[in-house]
């Protein structure tokens, strides 16, 4: 199964490098992963996003609390919540190519945010779900690079992850 | 000292460290100099608090400060320098780290504009000590010092206890530039709680549970002698009629000499003790963590047993074996809120089902006993052992390597106190016993330390008899000889046709002349007849180090053995018997 993680964690340096290293020393598996400080500069807030069964994630939420720099942690596939990622995909277009982009970057609710000669860079914010989506709709278009942030996750409703 | 009326005194980074140290309670630093950490060695030198004891090798610094925190209860400190200093003391931070030991380890580190730059003698410690630490730090700023050192050590001595590493730069310890002293009382972290009492609703639970047994059993590991919780186990146990197993960790932590007490489990554990885990049908697991060592295969692990767990660390509940009833918190306040909630109420003991279950414990008692052949003309290990167990009236601290010997004194030597049997259980480390035994003797001069080893595994640190010598550590080495890495030949005998490969010790030293060229005593022992008088010999001579070199019996197997893959009961008795 698949888990978003969200840890807050003491923003000192070697913290993430303890959350990275744990999950490389006990032989989880990390699909994506980002982190940036929070409202409070103290703080930083990561999500992690994960695999495995029952007993695996109760270990790797177990293993995670003991790090003494995360202070909080939730697992938000257990509740309602709301998961965005954002990708940039650089496309090369020729003339003819171009509006089908567009149409295709419109229906997706992406934006055009760069453009040259040759090339156009679409910028698409959804679920990841909704990114694999629109790479395949651009079947046909040659992609040149895609950068993906990785999940971000917050709660749904008056649930929040804080201190 | 600083009082209210003064201004803080103001102290080098090197100072603050060693002030730190004395305002801890640190008597002993264990620790080798080098060109990183020679201000802090200076600052050592200036003041008269804190002694400084100089092995041979860092890894047995790491090791004595281990071995006195087993003993002690209290955190052991190594200083060590940059580079091969801090990579020498790894072997003895995952030492500690395995079987949960308090110790801060300070290690030197190159100047802080250097890191990075590949410098001599520079080494990234902390990402090499990561996975093997309960914590680790940099110190940043010279003043924060004081501040680290305590947070240092109430990371390491608190919870589920553990080894902290201190990385300090050269640069904050220079003596010329000084600043306020002022050593915290005390740190309070938003992100670490580690007092956990545990939930009152499950503690009920579980004593319901365990009124209600018939056919209970008491798993007791290695986190009741760090929680300090014997008495309060012992008590509990004899109430409610438990037979009671220790693990490897946690031997002492019931007296082997009750009659309760129905030895330790696991791979080599005893017959009855294994039948009575299979069998059960509640296991009350305190402070124990179902090691691959306990369990066996898994799947296979104790069919109908409710169990009951108590541990300080919540990974180390369901981890392997999933319990029914965890408890999560300190082993000594739940054992405690246990005995009081049995005090109220009365709950009734089954005691006819329990009276067939301990009947059923004597007969599995008579099965094997730990019997062994001693008619045999070669000297037997294990009667070595029972030897040293009544010369030192079964009270001396005894340390270990890790392999046959181990299991030997394990099996042979019963420990009635807490904080006596001191061994590497979770890392295996060879090379621990020579310098355990002498961070003991250091502590405790006047306690007998004996350290309990074989001729492959003191050879990994016979270059602390120097320091031996140096600080008159007079500690009681007995050397089971057997020529053979002895469980490495026990394993190829049985799985490998007595294939020895690389397990022959070819080309040993004289011990007893190499005991004299430190400048100890040798005492060498080929027959069964010179046992006695060697180990009256070695015991009366109260203020020299004596090696006792002891030629066992080469053959010999550690029995019972649990059999690979099977369940807890599936056991080899002998060479040739099996359950």
């Amino acid at each position: 199964m698949r888990h978003i993680l969200s840890v807050l964690l003491e923003n000192e340096s070697g913290a993430l490098a303890r959350v990275v290293g744990l999950f490389a020393q006990r032989g989880y598996n990390i699909d994506s992963l980002t982190v940036a400080a929070t409202e409070d500069p103290t703080i930083s807030r990561l999500t992690l996003v994960t695999r495995g069964d029952d007993q695996v994630i109760e270990q790797i939420t177990k293993q995670l609390h003991k790090l003494i720099e995360v202070v909080k942690l939730a697992d938000l596939s257990e509740s309602a919540h709301i998961e965005r990622e954002l990708m940039m995909v650089k496309v090369k277009t020729t003339a003819e190519q171009r509006e089908e982009v567009k149409r295709c970057a419109d229906i997706f609710r992406g934006q055009i945010i760069d453009i040259t000669a040759n090339t156009y860079t679409i910028q698409v914010v959804g679920t990841s779900d909704k990114l694999e989506a629109f790479i395949e709709a651009l079947s046909g278009i040659q992609i040149l690079e895609t950068v993906r942030s990785g999940v971000s996750g917050i709660s749904r409703g008056e649930r929040t992850l804080s201190l | 000292m600083t009082s209210q009326n003064t201004q803080p005194e103001l102290l080098s980074g090197g100072a603050m460290l060693i002030r730190a140290l004395a305002d801890e309670g640190v008597e002993y630093v264990y620790g080798y100099p080098g060109g990183a950490v020679l201000h802090i060695y200076d600052a050592m030198f200036q003041q008269h608090q804190v002694k400084h004891v100089l092995v041979r090798h860092e890894q047995a610094a790491t090791h004595m400060a281990d071995a006195y925190a087993r003993a002690s209860g209290k955190a052991g400190v190594v200083l060590v320098t940059s580079g091969p200093g801090a990579t020498n003391a790894v072997t003895g931070i995952a030492t500690a780290y395995m079987d949960s030991i308090p110790m801060v380890v300070i290690c030197g580190q190159v100047m802080s504009h250097l890191i990075g730059d590949d410098a001599f003698q520079e080494t990234d410690m902390l990402g090499i000590s990561r996975p093997i630490v309960k914590h680790n730090m940099s110190v940043r700023r010279p003043e924060d010092i004081p501040y680290l050192v305590k947070k240092a050590f109430y990371i390491a001595q608190s919870g589920r206890p553990g080894p902290v590493v201190l990385d300090i730069p050269k640069d904050m310890t220079i003596p010329s530039q000084k600043f306020p002293y002022e050593y915290p009382k005390e740190i309070k972290l938003r992100s670490y709680n580690p007092n956990a009492k545990g939930h009152p609703g499950q503690i009920k639970k579980a004593l319901t549970t365990l009124l209600a047994a018939k056919k209970p059993v008491l798993y007791a590991g290695g986190g009741v002698i760090l929680g300090q919780a014997s008495d309060e186990l012992t008590l509990l146990a004899r109430k409610l009629n438990l037979p009671v197993t220790n693990t490897l960790m946690g031997l002492g932590a019931y007296p082997a000499s009750d009659p309760q007490f129905i030895g330790m489990l696991g791979m080599h554990g005893s017959y009855e003790a294994n039948q009575v885990m299979h069998n059960a049908d509640v296991i009350f697991a305190v402070g124990a963590r179902f090691d691959d060592r306990v369990t066996n295969a898994t799947k296979k692990f104790c069919p109908n047993a409710t169990i009951i767990h108590i541990d300080i660390d919540p990974a180390s509940i369901s981890k392997t074996i999933n319990a029914h009833i965890p408890i999560v918190g300190l082993v000594k306040p739940v054992l405690q809120e246990m005995l009081h909630q049995l005090e109220k109420n009365q709950g009734e003991l089954d005691q006819d089902a329990l009276g067939q279950w301990w009947q059923q414990i004597q007969q599995w008692r008579e099965v094997h006993g730990g019997r062994y052949d001693s008619s045999a003309s070669h000297l037997k290990p294990q009667a070595v052992i029972e030897a040293v167990h009544r010369h030192t009236k079964g009270d001396a601290y005894v340390t270990s390597d890790v392999g046959q010997h181990q299991m030997f004194a394990a099996q042979y030597y019963k420990f009635d106190k807490p904080n006596r049997w001191i061994n590497s259980g979770g890392l295996g480390t060879m090379g621990f016993g020579l310098p355990a035994a002498m961070g003991v003797k250091l502590h405790y001069p006047d306690a007998e330390v004996v350290c309990v080893t074989g001729e492959g595994s003191i050879q990994m640190n016979i270059q602390e008899l120097s320091t031996c010598k140096q600080y008159g550590l007079n500690v009681k080495i007995i050397n089971l000889n057997n020529g053979y890495l002895g469980m490495v030949k026990q394993w190829q005998d049985m799985n490998y046709d007595s294939r020895y490969s690389s397990s022959y010790m070819d080309s040993l030293p004289d011990f007893v002349k190499l005991a004299e060229a430190y400048g100890h005593v040798g005492i060498r022992v080929t027959k069964a007849e010179e046992l006695e008088p060697a180990l009256e010999r070695a015991f009366a001579l109260k203020d020299k180090l004596v090696f006792l070199d002891i030629h066992v019996d080469p053959t010999e197997h550690v029995y019972p053995m649990q059999i690979p893959g099977g369940a807890m009961n599936e056991m080899f008795l002998s060479k040739t018997e099996r359950t």
